[in-house]
């Protein structure tokens, strides 16, 4: 009880060892994904050694009952876990009634996913695959695409776990008003957006240096810039019903037959 | 010894999978495990980067498809992507530049490991969940050393399973590089042209449906393409 009065005294402060060991578990949050509880072991796992705070430390009763509480099921994005992560193990350092985290702890679910799936799958990671696309199309050598790419997707990445772990600390239960972010509620667009722009200016330029840069006007390259759109227009209109890299796969094996059988 | 000399190449190359295979879910999440990195370090372990790259990013166009959301079946390409990249150096010229027959050969390979890795990715998480039935009384119970334990089982399995899917692809693979380097029959720029212009339908297909929903967007990847082409046409 003692040590978690002196967290309740110390405010919304997370002390940088126990952020530490929470932030590199976190990074391990979906090491038990299963699709029984999801992350719900993961939780457990993370907000693990915030409970070596309560009463009676890892022996006691109190620090059980919590971590079964939090490696119940749970599913959230695992880089905006963190946010539920911060505010959970604060409800439990602040021994905040256990049907009250249990009702957080549901209510949390969905926000935190859908956030982050449109903020990192469907905008973060493409733009940066773009990014990566474009270095390749500028003539950077190998080590400067795997490190661009790698470099900028990680500041997103990096900053944004940090991010959740201390905003879901500092706001506890009230942790939704965190997910009014500007970045999390206009980030996808603006990002959508240029990822638009860097498709268009890399696909060129990528796909002319992939051909070995040589002169536009030949009769690769020419066959090149008319069958792309068709091709492109014809998985558009494939949506839903063949993937394309499925397409791609048939394509390419047929033409490795071809290739090697003649 | 010959198969000394298959063991030591088979050994890191089973690591680098299982690393790579590890980053797509696991641990860290990092996007070592994108094709644009994963081939480009299957190529350096090989001895030319340069072609790993141009496989990966050929690899990297097709990824940009499948997006990895929540409990949907998707592609896993980082396992695959590293012995892709292996597959592509084979042969590859003095300027690091795949061959023809490799290339297209590493990408089929890529594409058909990453399927593969995604199917094993469902086993893994049946077999987790497997593990954690008997023991769901430890958990209920809070006992620290179960929570933790299945932690680090889900990983352990997670690095072999990648391990497994890089060796399982790359012994057959291997012999069908070694077949196509000896009978590729379609001439170098024409089988470039084929891998590029299916990649680059695909990739461009994806950025068209995944930004859809966000006003501008297709507008302004049209314009960009112009742009994009017009720097070519400048630059070539």
């Amino acid at each position: 009880m003692g040590a978690a009065a002196g967290a309740m005294a110390s405010g919304p402060e997370l002390d940088t060892r126990m952020r530490m060991a929470m932030f590199i578990r976190c990074l391990a949050i979906q090491g038990s994904w299963n699709y029984e509880s999801l992350i719900g072991n993961g939780v457990g796992f993370c907000v693990e050694p915030a409970l070596r705070r309560l009463e009676g430390g890892p022996d006691g009763p109190a620090y059980r009952e919590a971590l079964a509480r939090q490696s119940a099921y749970f599913n959230a994005h695992p880089y905006l876990a963190g946010l539920a992560i911060g505010a959970l193990a604060r409800a439990e350092v602040e021994l905040v009634a256990p049907m009250r985290i249990e009702r957080f702890r549901t209510a949390l679910c969905g926000p935190l996913g859908s956030v982050g799936d449109r903020l990192v799958w469907a905008s973060w990671l493409p733009a940066c695959s773009l990014v990566g696309l474009l270095l390749y199309g500028a003539g950077l050598p190998p080590l400067g695409v795997a490190l661009g790419f790698l470099l900028l997707y990680n500041v997103g990445h990096l900053g944004l776990r940090d991010w959740a772990l201390r905003a879901g600390w500092r706001h506890g239960l009230r942790v939704a008003t965190a997910l009014g972010h500007p970045v999390l509620q206009h980030g996808p667009r603006y990002i959508g957006r240029a990822a638009a722009v860097l498709g268009g200016l890399a696909l060129p330029m990528a796909a002319h240096r992939a051909l070995g840069g040589g002169p536009l006007l030949s009769p690769v390259p020419i066959a090149v810039t008319v069958l792309t759109p068709l091709l492109a227009v014809l998985l558009v209109r494939l949506h839903g019903r063949a993937e394309g890299w499925r397409v791609v796969l048939l394509v390419l094996a047929v033409f490795v037959l071809y290739s090697v059988v003649r | 010894m010959p198969d000394v000399a298959l063991l030591i190449e088979l050994l890191p190359l089973a690591l680098l999978a299982g690393v790579f295979g590890l980053d797509v879910v696991s641990f860290p999440q990092a996007m070592i495990s994108r094709p644009i990195v994963a081939a480009t370090v299957g190529g350096a372990f090989f001895g030319s980067p340069m072609a790993g790259l141009v496989c990966g990013v050929a690899l990297e166009c097709l990824a940009l498809e499948s997006l990895p959301v929540g409990a949907s079946r998707y592609n896993e390409w980082g396992s695959g992507s590293v012995v892709a990249g292996v597959i592509a150096a084979h042969g590859a010229g003095p300027d690091g530049l795949p061959v023809a027959g490799p290339l297209v050969v590493s990408v089929v390979v890529g594409i058909a490991s990453a399927w593969l890795g995604g199917w094993t990715m469902v086993r893994h998480r049946k077999l987790i969940a497997s593990f954690a039935r008997p023991r769901l009384g430890q958990l209920a119970a809070g006992n620290r050393k179960t929570v933790i334990g299945l932690q680090v089982f889900g990983m352990t399995a997670d690095l072999v399973r990648g391990a497994l899917v890089g060796l399982l692809v790359y012994l057959p693979s291997r012999l069908l590089v070694e077949y196509s380097l000896a009978h590729w029959s379609v001439r170098d720029d024409i089988s470039r042209g084929v891998v590029v212009t299916c990649v680059a339908s695909v990739a461009a297909t994806a950025i068209w449906k995944d930004f859809h929903s966000i006003s501008l967007t297709r507008r302004l990847f049209l314009a960009s393409l112009a742009v994009g082409s017009l720097i070519v046409v400048l630059r070539g």
